[in-house]
């Protein structure tokens, strides 16, 4: 025996394997990348058993040289050659499971079988004959259940024994590609170990392309054999591909005639009386509906915003009433206090003058003031304020004094008060004598970019344990079933709309919702796509543009969700026709697993893995990101030198100097000021940050028509941080995120640049030289958009 | 001939050939449509497309332009 033993684990999809890894492995997983592609690779050692270590393969249905995660699994099979694969077969489903079975038999490598899900097989009243099977495919065969823990010792023994021996008899296929094999055996493959022959034969038979690439073989010889290959097909009436295929499900038939029994056919089973309702032609869609309201509804707008909230503003803000007690009397302590102290009739008359005389903002203050409503008044006197003082209806001389006032309630007085992670950091600070600059990195910097990235959490935990449950029970296919027909067109796939919704709240979890989609492509694009949703920090950008220019017109913010998803179907079409997406065909010959109740272990597994990925490779970027963000707006030049100072000035910043600097840029689209850019630039740290940075006031000395070219832009240009980190982590692959950003970043450039330049045509100011680029990009737009396409016929030819 | 696209919901057919060649027919013959096998029409997707059938004792999907690929005989 060996020191040490490598199990391959090789099942297919929805077989039990990562549930049976899981169990075989424990805590101890080290997950990783295969070798140049970007899935996932997880491996890990077994438990009670040291000395084994188990590599998780990608699950596949068949070895073919086609799809990525096959060509994967092969590759490591044949050339890393593990000590042992370990086969889980779905009992439940063992024809098509065994189909995949036959090819890895042919591999070389000692086998074991493990039919999983035994216990449901029982519950049917079926009957497996693991004897005969064994006897049959020459391996050995045990029954286990992933779920319950149950055979798993036994299949590891099994695997340890059989280690180093001898590898099993296979199935002969008929007499023609049996000739065939032979021949190509004694032609190319006599200097190849005896056990690696059978392998190579079969897929040179196949013409596998990989294979006859890496085997080089010379064109005589090639000539020679194909000679005999092309005597098998005409022998047998097929190509050399559908005769293996066939001939290996007829053996799969013969084997189960003798080795297994299904009680009764035709009665329906509870799985088949869900799926009649889930996908009925009717109700099919209005189900769905219900179901995407209730997770957006739970992940967005109660769980999620409560969660966020509390992270934001609570954790990684001034702190939070622990279990909220304290909370309630807080408000009413201090809505009584500003009922007596700001609210007074003076500010009263004052904010309905000037609500009189249409001044901005001064609707959003009265309605505050009416509903006496102390926390409302605050975020509309700091978005609104500086305009009523402006339009000369200050309000400073009553709420600033009643603000600094010593009688002003704290919330630290009221029930049990837990500061903030940065308010015990300054506590930490101050008392270590730190000095201005430090405190800032710490807090500005690394806390406040650190808190962001983990503000996210709490919202994604409730994601992932809800996507986990549609995933695991069985639904989220029948998700891709029902809204394949709309979403191939964008070139998406069904399942994109979920990461679409889920982006209307937040991109991160959206970008990280992508996962369920297996596709490859479909992936990629529902990625670059996805955060052209206005998310929940977009909105007051929308806000803010829509009641400073547009007298907060109903329509305004169903636009600019309209234009959202506009942009997404836009850019699907357009990129599905270009040559980084048209490569690779993506067949939709999909299986729709049984509906399960899925276990709670997985579901929670399945969320922390995600979590966690999330937290430390989406980190990175942010952490980094936010303490650059930070330098550039601390150092700058005061007084002619450079120099650092918390207090810098935007515009004296390096920051500010570099939006000034290349404020021109924006100049087509109409916002060419250095204010304008470097809160385009800050939204990248959140887009709420663009409204921080871009008042109200510079909003209402806009054009209309240039406050929404400035918005389309921010909507469309590349997200924040936290969603380029997801981005980056879910792309796993530096040049694909940089395209995302850049195609993202230039569309939003070319929209916001027709919209200005056409607006300002129609206002009777053309540009020509603008208005000319604007009209080439309309016109390639469109021409990319209707220009005929046949997205099948490529992809029955690409190989 | 007749293809599984033709085929109705509710017929029992059976494989006579997978025509084409490439990833996608490779997939279609992968998944357990291979000559001679039957196939169970079950549904149509709400919007029309793709199908549901059952073969070999489970559940596929797949877009009537595959199965256009799939010849049958009832």
């Amino acid at each position: 025996m060996k020191n040490k033993i490598t199990i391959a684990l090789a099942g297919n999809p929805n077989s039990g394997k990562t549930t049976l890894f899981n169990a075989l492995t424990g805590a101890s997983q080290y997950v990783g990348n295969w070798p140049g592609v970007t899935v996932e690779q997880k491996s890990g050692r077994v438990r009670k058993h040291d000395n084994v270590e188990v590599v998780d393969l990608p699950g596949i249905y068949s070895l073919s040289p086609y799809t990525l995660e096959e060509v994967i699994a092969r590759d490591y099979l044949i050339d890393e050659k593990p000590d042992v694969i370990l086969n889980i077969v779905d009992g439940t489903n063992l024809e098509r499971n065994l189909y995949l079975s036959t090819q890895l038999l042919e591999v070389g490598i000692p086998m074991i079988i493990a039919v999983n899900l035994m216990d449901v097989v029982r519950k049917n009243q079926d009957h497996i004959d693991l004897d005969k099977l064994s006897e049959e495919l020459g391996c050995k065969v045990l029954a286990i259940s992933a779920l319950k823990e149950e055979g798993i010792e036994e299949a590891i023994q099994a695997c340890i024994q059989a280690a180093g021996k001898d590898i099993p008899p296979r199935h002969l296929f008929s007499g023609p590609v049996e000739h065939a094999l032979a021949h190509i055996e004694e032609a190319v493959l006599h200097d190849l170990p005896l056990e690696e022959q059978r392998w190579y034969a079969i897929k040179i038979f196949e013409r596998d392309e990989k294979v006859l690439d890496k085997l080089a073989i010379s064109p005589e010889i090639l000539k020679h054999i194909e000679q005999d290959i092309a005597a098998a097909e005409e022998e047998l009436d097929d190509d050399a591909e559908a005769l293996i295929t066939n001939e290996r499900y007829t053996y799969i038939a013969q084997i189960l005639a003798l080795s297994y029994r299904k009680k009764s056919q035709g009665q329906l089973s509870t799985s088949d009386k869900i799926d009649k309702i889930v996908t009925n032609r009717w109700l099919a869609l209005p189900i769905f509906a219900a179901i995407m309201t209730l997770v957006f509804y739970i992940t967005v707008s109660t769980v999620g915003t409560w969660a966020t909230d509390w992270a934001n503003d609570g954790l990684f803000g001034d702190g939070w009433h622990l279990f909220g007690i304290g909370t309630g009397e807080y408000e009413e302590a201090i809505d009584e206090y500003a009922a007596e102290h700001i609210f007074t009739k003076e500010l009263k008359d004052m904010v309905r003058k000037a609500d009189e005389a249409d001044v901005v903002g001064a609707a959003e203050l009265e309605e505050a003031v009416e509903d006496g409503s102390f926390a409302d008044f605050e975020e509309a006197y700091k978005a609104y304020g500086p305009v009523l003082l402006e339009a000369g209806y200050g309000l400073d001389h009553i709420v600033d004094p009643a603000l600094e006032s010593e009688d002003l309630p704290a919330t630290e007085n009221f029930g049990i008060w837990v500061p903030g992670i940065p308010v015990l950091f300054e506590g930490g600070l101050d008392s270590l004598n730190a000095s201005e600059g430090v405190k800032s990195l710490v807090l500005d910097g690394i806390v406040s970019g650190v808190g962001a990235v983990l503000g996210f959490v709490p919202q994604m935990i409730v994601l992932f344990l809800l996507l986990g449950f549609l995933e695991l029970s069985g639904y989220m296919a029948r998700v891709a079933f029902i809204l394949d027909r709309i979403f191939r067109k964008f070139g998406l796939s069904g399942k994109s709309f979920i990461p679409m919704l889920i982006s209307i709240g937040c991109g991160v979890p959206g970008i990280m919702a992508s996962r369920t989609i297996e596709n490859e492509r479909d992936r990629r694009m529902t990625i670059m796509t996805t955060t052209f949703m206005p998310c929940g920090a977009k909105l007051p950008i929308i806000i803010m543009v829509a009641t400073a220019l547009f007298h907060a017109a109903w329509w305004f913010t169903p636009l600019a969700y309209f234009i959202g998803i506009a942009a997404i179907i836009v850019s699907g079409i357009m990129l599905k026709k270009t040559d980084r997406f048209a490569g690779e065909p993506a067949p939709f010959v999909m299986e729709l697993p049984e509906y399960r109740m899925p276990q709670i272990s997985s579901i929670l597994l399945r969320m922390w893995e995600r979590v966690r990925s999330f937290i430390i490779r989406a980190g990175t970027v942010i952490f980094i990101s936010s303490i650059i963000i930070w330098a550039g707006s601390n150092f700058g030049w005061v007084d002619g030198a450079f120099g650092f100072s918390t207090e810098m000035e935007l515009d004296n910043s390096v920051l500010g100097r570099i939006g000034n600097a290349v404020a021109f840029i924006f100049a087509p689209l109409g916002f060419d000021n250095a204010t304008a850019t470097v809160a385009t630039v800050m939204g990248l740290v959140a887009k709420e940050e663009v409204v921080a940075v871009f008042g109200v006031m510079d909003f209402v000395a806009m054009t209309q028509l240039a406050a929404f070219s400035f918005l389309i832009f921010n909507l469309l240009c590349a997200p924040c941080f936290a969603a380029i980190g997801a981005m980056k982590r879910e792309m796993n692959n530096a040049k694909w995120t940089a395209f995302a950003l850049a195609y993202q970043t230039f569309f939003a450039y070319g929209v916001a640049l027709i919209i200005y330049q056409f607006g300002s045509a129609l206002q009777g100011q053309p540009k020509p030289f603008w208005l000319a680029i604007s009209v080439l990009i309309l016109a390639g737009t469109i021409y990319q958009l209707f220009r005929p396409y046949h997205e099948s016929q490529k992809a029955y030819h690409a190989r | 001939m007749k293809t599984l696209k033709d085929a109705k919901i509710g017929d029992t057919v059976k494989v006579v050939k997978v025509t084409g060649s490439g990833p996608i027919k490779r997939r279609i013959m992968d998944m357990g449509i291979t000559k001679g096998t039957e196939i169970y029409i079950r549904k149509v997707a709400p919007l029309g497309d793709p199908l549901e059938i059952t073969v070999k004792g489970y559940e596929l999907s797949l877009r009537k332009g595959d199965a256009e690929m799939v010849q049958i005989e009832c």
